[in-house]
C-alpha cells in the first residue's frame, strides 16, 4: 500500500533555455500551419474527452490520480499542454510558453521524446536514464499516467490521430514521419 | 558449438497488455502480480486485477506460453488474508505456478493446494542446498528462483545437490542488500520492500531539475542523488545513491546504477543445469519487454541450436546505460 502526499501546487517558471533541440521537432513544426492557440482548444478538448470515453480502464489504472494536472512540456516548441485527465470533467489546454499554470506533475522532453513515449516506441524508464525525459512534482501521479498509458494495446498517438476525423490518416502520417526523421538525425 | 539444453524464458509483465506484449515476443512463460502488497512491485497504476489475470491466463496458455504469479511479499500480523486471497485467486483461474517468499505462504499453500506448483521466490533468499532442500521437503516446491550472489560455479554445484528446478536471473536491474532482508527504504520511508511490495515509493520520490539541467533525487527528505547535466540517471533507490562519505565524497556506498546482462554467460548457465532464465522488469514498459524478450528469445535458441547469436545490444535499455555480469562471474564484481 502506497501512501499519498499532498498534491503538490507549482508555480515556477518553465524551464525553456538550455535544452537539447531535436531535428525531428523543428521539421513537425515546419509542418504545422501557424495556428493561434485559442482554435487548437476545441480540438484538444475533444481528444481528450474522446481518449477518457474510450478508455475507462485507463482511468481505472490512474485511480485518484486521475484529479492530477499534468503539464506536458515539449520544450522546443512555443506552447505546453495541461492534461487533468478527470473522467468527471476531462481537460486538455494548450498556452503559451512563459504563462504561470499551477500543476502537479511537470513532463518534459523534445517534441520527438514525448510523441515516442505515447506511441509506446519507447521505454520511458530508459528515457530517463538517458536524461532524454524530467519529471517533477507528484512522481507517485506521473508513474500511474506512466503505467495506464503502457497498458493501452492501441497507442495513444492511434487515437489521437483518430480524433482528427477524415483527416487522421494524414496526421498519423505526420508523427510517423516525425519519428522517421528524427530516428535518422540523431 | 555442442547443442545446449534449451531453458525457459520467463518474463516480466506489468500490465495485461504487458503480459500480451511478453507472449508474442516469445516468452515460455511470463510472471505478474495482483494490484495491492502481495508481490513485490507494488507500484501506482501497475499489475493486474483478478478479472485482468483471469483474461491472461487464456491469453497466455492459447500462445503457447504459462502464467506466473508472484506473491512474494511478506504478511505481517493481521494481514496474512489478504496473502491467502490473492494464492486462492490465482490457483482458482488455472495459473501455473505461484511464486512464493514467506514460509508461512508456503506452508498454506501446501496444506491448500498440494496439486498447486509452488516456486520459492529470489526473496526467500535461499542459497544453500540445505535451505532449498528443505522447502523441498516440506512444501514440496518445485523451482527455486536463486539470488544473485552466485557465481555460475556455485549455481552448477548447488544444481548437483538440490531436488528441484533452478531459475536464474539474466538480465535486469539489481540491487543486492540481501535478497528479500533489505530495509533500507523501510528506514527512511517507513514502507518496507518486502512487507509493502515496494522499494522506494513513489509518493516519497521528488526529482528537483534546475536551470542548469542538474538533477537531485530525493527519497522522502533525503537527498540520495545529485546528477550532473548529461550524466545517466539511475532508479531512485538508496542503493543506487550518491553519498559523502568520510573517506569520500559523492560515492556509490553500495551499488552503482547498472543493470546485469548475462547474454555472454548464457552458454554457462545452460550448461549449469538452469531450467529456467529470468528477465526482470515488470515496472518496466512494453517497449522494454518487447526489446529483451525477443534479443533473449533469439539468443537462447541460436545456442540451443549449438549457433553462436548476434547478441543484440541492450545497453540502451540498461540503468545508467551500464551492464555488468554481476557475481555470477565474480565475487568481487564491483
Ligand atoms: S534499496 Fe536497493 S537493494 Fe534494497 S530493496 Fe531497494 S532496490 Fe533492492
Amino acid at each position: 500500500m502506497t501512501l499519498t502526499l499532498p498534491v503538490m501546487i507549482t508555480n515556477k517558471p518553465l524551464p525553456g533555455a538550455r535544452r537539447p533541440d531535436d531535428a525531428g521537432a523543428r521539421g513537425f513544426a515546419r509542418l504545422l500551419p501557424p495556428v493561434p492557440l485559442f482554435a487548437l482548444q476545441p480540438l484538444l478538448g475533444h481528444i481528450v474527452r474522446t481518449v477518457a470515453r474510450r478508455h475507462p480502464e485507463l482511468i481505472a489504472r490512474l485511480g485518484d490520480n486521475c484529479k492530477k494536472r499534468f503539464l506536458i512540456d515539449p520544450y522546443n516548441l512555443p506552447f505546453f499542454l495541461l492534461l487533468q485527465p478527470d473522467p468527471d470533467r476531462p481537460q486538455l489546454r494548450a498556452h503559451t510558453r512563459g504563462q504561470d499554470v499551477e500543476h502537479d506533475v511537470h513532463i518534459s522532453g523534445t517534441l520527438v521524446t514525448l510523441l515516442r513515449m505515447i506511441d509506446g516506441q519507447s521505454d520511458s524508464d530508459a528515457l530517463f536514464f538517458n536524461r532524454d525525459l524530467a519529471v517533477t512534482g507528484d512522481t507517485e501521479a506521473v508513474v500511474a499516467l506512466r503505467n495506464a498509458l503502457d497498458n493501452m494495446d492501441a497507442t495513444l498517438a492511434d487515437d489521437v490521430a483518430a480524433c482528427f476525423g477524415p483527416l487522421s490518416r494524414p496526421v498519423r502520417g505526420v508523427i510517423d514521419l516525425t519519428l522517421k526523421f528524427a530516428s535518422q538525425k540523431p | 558449438m555442442t547443442q545446449l539444453f534449451k531453458p525457459e524464458l520467463v518474463c516480466p509483465a506489468g500490465t495485461p497488455a504487458g503480459l500480451r506484449t511478453a507472449v508474442d515476443a516469445g516468452a515460455d512463460a511470463v510472471y505478474c502480480g495482483f494490484q495491492g502488497p502481495t508481490n513485490a512491485r507494488n507500484f501506482p497504476g501497475l499489475n493486474f486485477t483478478l478479472a485482468e489475470m483471469a483474461d491472461a491466463v487464456t491469453y497466455a496458455h492459447d500462445g503457447g506460453a504459462k502464467v506466473l504469479a508472484a506473491i512474494n511479499s511478506f504478511p505481517t500480523a493481521g494481514r496474512t488474508e489478504i496473502w491467502k486471497k490473492a494464492i486462492d485467486d490465482a490457483v482458482s483461474i488455472g495459473i501455473d505456478a505461484v511464486i512464493i517468499a514467506d514460509i508461512g505462504m508456503a506452508g498454506y499453500m501446501s496444506r491448500n493446494h498440494p496439486a498447486q506448483r509452488i516456486h520459492l521466490s529470489v526473496q526467500a533468499g535461499a542459497s544453500s542446498p540445505e535451505a532449498i532442500n528443505f522447502y523441498c521437503r516440506n512444501f514440496d516446491i518445485k523451482r527455486v528462483v536463486l539470488p544473485r550472489i552466485l557465481t555460475v560455479a556455485e549455481i552448477k554445484k548447488v544444481h548437483d545437490e538440490i531436488g528441484c528446478e533452478i531459475e536464474a536471473f539474466v538480465f535486469g536491474n539489481i540491487g543486492m542488500m540481501a535478497e528479500g532482508r533489505c530495509a533500507l527504504t523501510n528506514y527512511v520511508t517507513g514502507q518496507s520492500t518486502n512487507m509493502d511490495g515496494v522499494c522506494s515509493p513513489a509518493s516519497h520520490v521528488h526529482y528537483e531539475e534546475d536551470e542548469d539541467r542538474n538533477l537531485k533525487t530525493k527519497l522522502g527528505e533525503f537527498t540520495i542523488d545529485c546528477i550532473a547535466c548529461g550524466e545517466n540517471a539511475g532508479y531512485p533507490t538508496i542503493c543506487k545513491g550518491r553519498y559523502n562519505a568520510g573517506h569520500k565524497q559523492e560515492y556509490y556506498a553500495f551499488e552503482e546504477p547498472v543493470s546485469l546482462n548475462l547474454t555472454r554467460l548464457l552458454p554457462d548457465l545452460m550448461r549449469a543445469g538452469v531450467t529456467a532464465l529470468k528477465i526482470e522488469g515488470r515496472q518496466r514498459s512494453r517497449a522494454y519487454v518487447k526489446a529483451v524478450v525477443s534479443a533473449f528469445r533469439q539468443a537462447v535458441d541460436a545456442y540451443s541450436r549449438g549457433d553462436e547469436p548476434d547478441i543484440s545490444n541492450l545497453l540502451a535499455l540498461t540503468e545508467g546505460h551500464r551492464e555488468t555480469q554481476g557475481a555470477f562471474r565474480s565475487k568481487t564484481w564491483r
